[in-house]
């Protein structure tokens, strides 16, 4: 065994219960840590998650149509016209070219999956019961690479051919319809087509458990008057958290709009964000603690271990060897401190996730510890301990071994 | 002829900068290898002062100091630290073991210290040391749970497990009781005689002193007496 370890070990083991103290409290920071980390990861993979769930990363839509204004050329000079600009009703349009969009569009290098969607408004009806819906015409193979709408189907399967249909849980709830049924849909347009419902998914999102129905895109071009067109492109993109300039830059490119999920969940990113940034500050005052914590102690330590470190130093041992002492001293104080705080995080984390729960019994989101941060927080342990040990170790390594020995 | 173990030409040693006292005023001196001297003198005369110097615990502030041959101005801290690893064995009053330690520990530290680390050869050298003090049935004891007179002779076992041409002993019987004391100054003088290395002995007892092949007295930082002992 090195001996400056084999000194630092016998150090720790004299200051038994100043060593158990320091790593009870650096047990503690590192558990704070690894909750934290672990709390706030879960809640936000959730809220992603969520949000996600029913959105493609960039929607790539057509240019908004503006009001034209009327030519006034004729009216006599210096008069002031007031006018009001009066945005025009939406109409569903298509994006002129999509076809060749779309394969542009698939060539960058950010962009992982296009997929063309035709929506609009319209009427779910049966019998006497009509509900306001929102018409989605998809290519179900790579639409569900874009919304993973696929794994939320509560029973049957997403339409297939064109006389099918799939539809929110809530709205099959109020039309009291199941897989199998007729639907009768009605475009805002005034089509009508009769539809049998396929399959019933539920994403836990109200507005689209209530409000979609799933054609394909043909049924949908038909129904929304649009044939051979689509109101929308949907991506899914690699970079999650660059969407944003991802969009952007496509946006640039087409000439068309395209919006990133992180611009229509503004609101949620900036909570998102400040919620990581205060998770943080909490993270780096707890560090600062446990830093104070282990130096105060390693601090006390030289004073106590004066005379033992002159005795190591007449027997010809080496300053650095002595500042090695110390830093050892530090290290492992750290590590074991990251050991019970790791066990006890991970406890205290699987209390929380099976104490905090939804009304039947399922966790309201996921809170697993992970190696990654498993190994982050016994790292910063190990380094905080290191550097909390190198001023007691400098002042150790200065002293005069000739004043440490001497009795009075 | 060798060399000298030690060899001093006008050593002195001051303390404090705003207000300086002079503790060492001018030392010359020579221990030859093997020799046994007693160094003797009133409290405050400055013989741990000179102890410490000869040690390699610190440095004098003017004149010329060797040891084994070679001139310590000349040594920056690391070869100071290293040659007083490897030459001089030190026992104090207060035996200064590492109290957490096992006896058996506490030995084998420089044998640990030289080669950087802990080694089981080290271990049995340790025991072997141990038992030149009639020790090596409490091997594996902790020291703190040991007598003092027992203490001060694992002190002298790892004092010597190197075998160190020089050995400083600060009134290694000072704190023992006149019986202990004894057995310990017997131990010392047979290791010396045994093993040859140079001993300086500081000691507040006549007869010890008295005992050993010479006597350096040492008042106010300088030495006024250094006789040979015919026994
Ligand atoms: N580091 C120091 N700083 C200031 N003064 C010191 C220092 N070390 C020793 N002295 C002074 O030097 C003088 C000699 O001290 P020293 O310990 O060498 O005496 P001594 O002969 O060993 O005495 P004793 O027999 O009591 O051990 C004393 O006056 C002491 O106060
Ligand atoms: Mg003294």
């Amino acid at each position: 065994m090195p001996i400056a370890v084999f000194v630092a070990l016998q150090f720790l083991r004299e200051g038994k219960t100043a060593s158990s103290l320091v790593v009870a409290a650096v047990g503690v920071g590192v558990t704070v840590i690894v909750f934290l980390s672990a709390l706030i990861g879960g809640l936000q993979q959730s809220l992603i998650d969520k949000t996600l769930g029913a959105q493609a990363h960039i929607v790539v839509r057509p240019p908004e149509e503006r009001a034209r204004l009327l030519r006034i050329d004729d009216a006599p000079s210096g008069t002031i016209i007031a006018s009001r600009e009066q945005r025009p009703a939406q109409r569903v349009r298509s994006i002129v070219g999509w076809q060749r969009t779309m394969a542009e569009l698939a060539q960058d290098p950010e962009v992982e999956v296009v997929t063309p969607v035709v929506a609009g408004p319209g009427f779910a009806v049966r019998g006497t019961a009509s509900k306001s819906v929102n018409v989605l015409g998809i290519e179900p193979s790579s639409y569900v690479q874009v919304v993973a709408i696929d794994d939320r189907l509560i029973a049957g399967a997403l339409p297939s051919s064109g006389a099918q249909a799939a539809i929110g849980s809530e709205l099959a709830a109020d039309l009291g319809i199941e897989v199998g049924d007729k639907l009768r849909l009605q475009a805002a347009g005034g089509r009508t087509e009769l539809f049998t419902v396929s399959g019933v998914f539920q994403l836990g999102n109200r507005e689209v458990d209530e409000r979609w129905v799933l054609l394909t895109l043909r049924s949908g071009q038909t129904l929304l008057d649009l044939v051979g067109g689509v109101s929308s492109l949907e991506l899914r993109v690699r970079g999650l958290f660059e969407a944003e300039t991802t969009a952007v830059r496509l946006a640039a490119a087409s000439g068309l709009v395209a919006d990133s999920w992180m611009r229509t969940n503004d609101q949620l990113l900036t909570a998102l964000r400040s919620q990581s940034a205060s998770s943080l500050l909490i993270q780096v005052f707890v560090v600062l603690a446990v830093t104070i914590g282990i130096a105060s102690v390693l601090v006390v330590s030289v004073v106590q271990k004066r005379r033992e470190i002159g005795i190591l130093r007449a027997m010809g041992m080496s300053r650095g060897r002595i500042v090695l002492v110390f830093m050892v001293q530090g290290g492992v104080l750290g590590m074991l401190g990251s050991i019970v705080g790791v066990a006890l995080g991970i406890a205290v984390a699987m209390a929380f996730g099976s104490a905090v729960v939804d009304a039947r019994g399922a966790p309201l989101f996921p809170i697993t510890v992970e190696l990654p941060l498993v190994l982050t927080a016994a790292g910063t342990a190990i380094a905080t301990g290191l550097i909390a040990a190198v001023l007691p170790a400098i002042r150790a390594g200065r002293l005069d071994p000739a004043v440490a020995i001497r009795h009075d | 002829m060798t060399d000298p173990v030690i060899e001093l030409a006008g050593v002195t040693k001051d303390f404090g900068e705003d207000v300086v006292t002079h503790v060492l005023k001018g030392i010359d001196l020579r221990i030859e290898a093997g020799e046994f001297t007693a160094l003797v003198g009133p409290s405050g005369s400055g013989k741990s002062t000179l102890l410490n110097l000869l040690g390699l615990l610190d440095r004098p502030t003017g004149g010329k100091l060797r040891v084994l041959g070679r001139d310590i101005s000349a040594l920056d801290d690391t070869e100071l630290t290293e040659l007083r690893g490897r030459s001089i064995g030190f026992v104090f009053q207060f035996h200064h073991l590492l109290p957490a330690l096992t006896a058996v520990q506490n030995v084998l530290m420089p044998l640990a210290i030289a080669r950087g680390r802990v080694t089981t050869e080290q271990r049995e050298a340790a025991i072997e040391g141990l038992r030149e003090v009639g020790l090596a049935d409490r091997a594996d004891e902790r020291t703190m749970r040991l007598s003092g007179g027992q203490q001060q002779r694992v002190a002298i076992a790892r004092a010597l497990v190197g075998r160190p041409p020089l050995v400083l002993a600060d009134e290694p019987t000072g704190n023992l009781d006149t019986a202990t004391a004894d057995e310990v100054f017997e131990l010392l003088r047979g290791f010396n005689r045994r093993l040859k290395m140079a001993f300086l002995l500081v000691t507040h007892s006549p007869e010890l002193a008295g005992r050993c092949d010479r006597i350096v007295t040492l008042v106010d930082g300088r030495i006024v007496e250094d006789r040979a002992i015919d026994h």
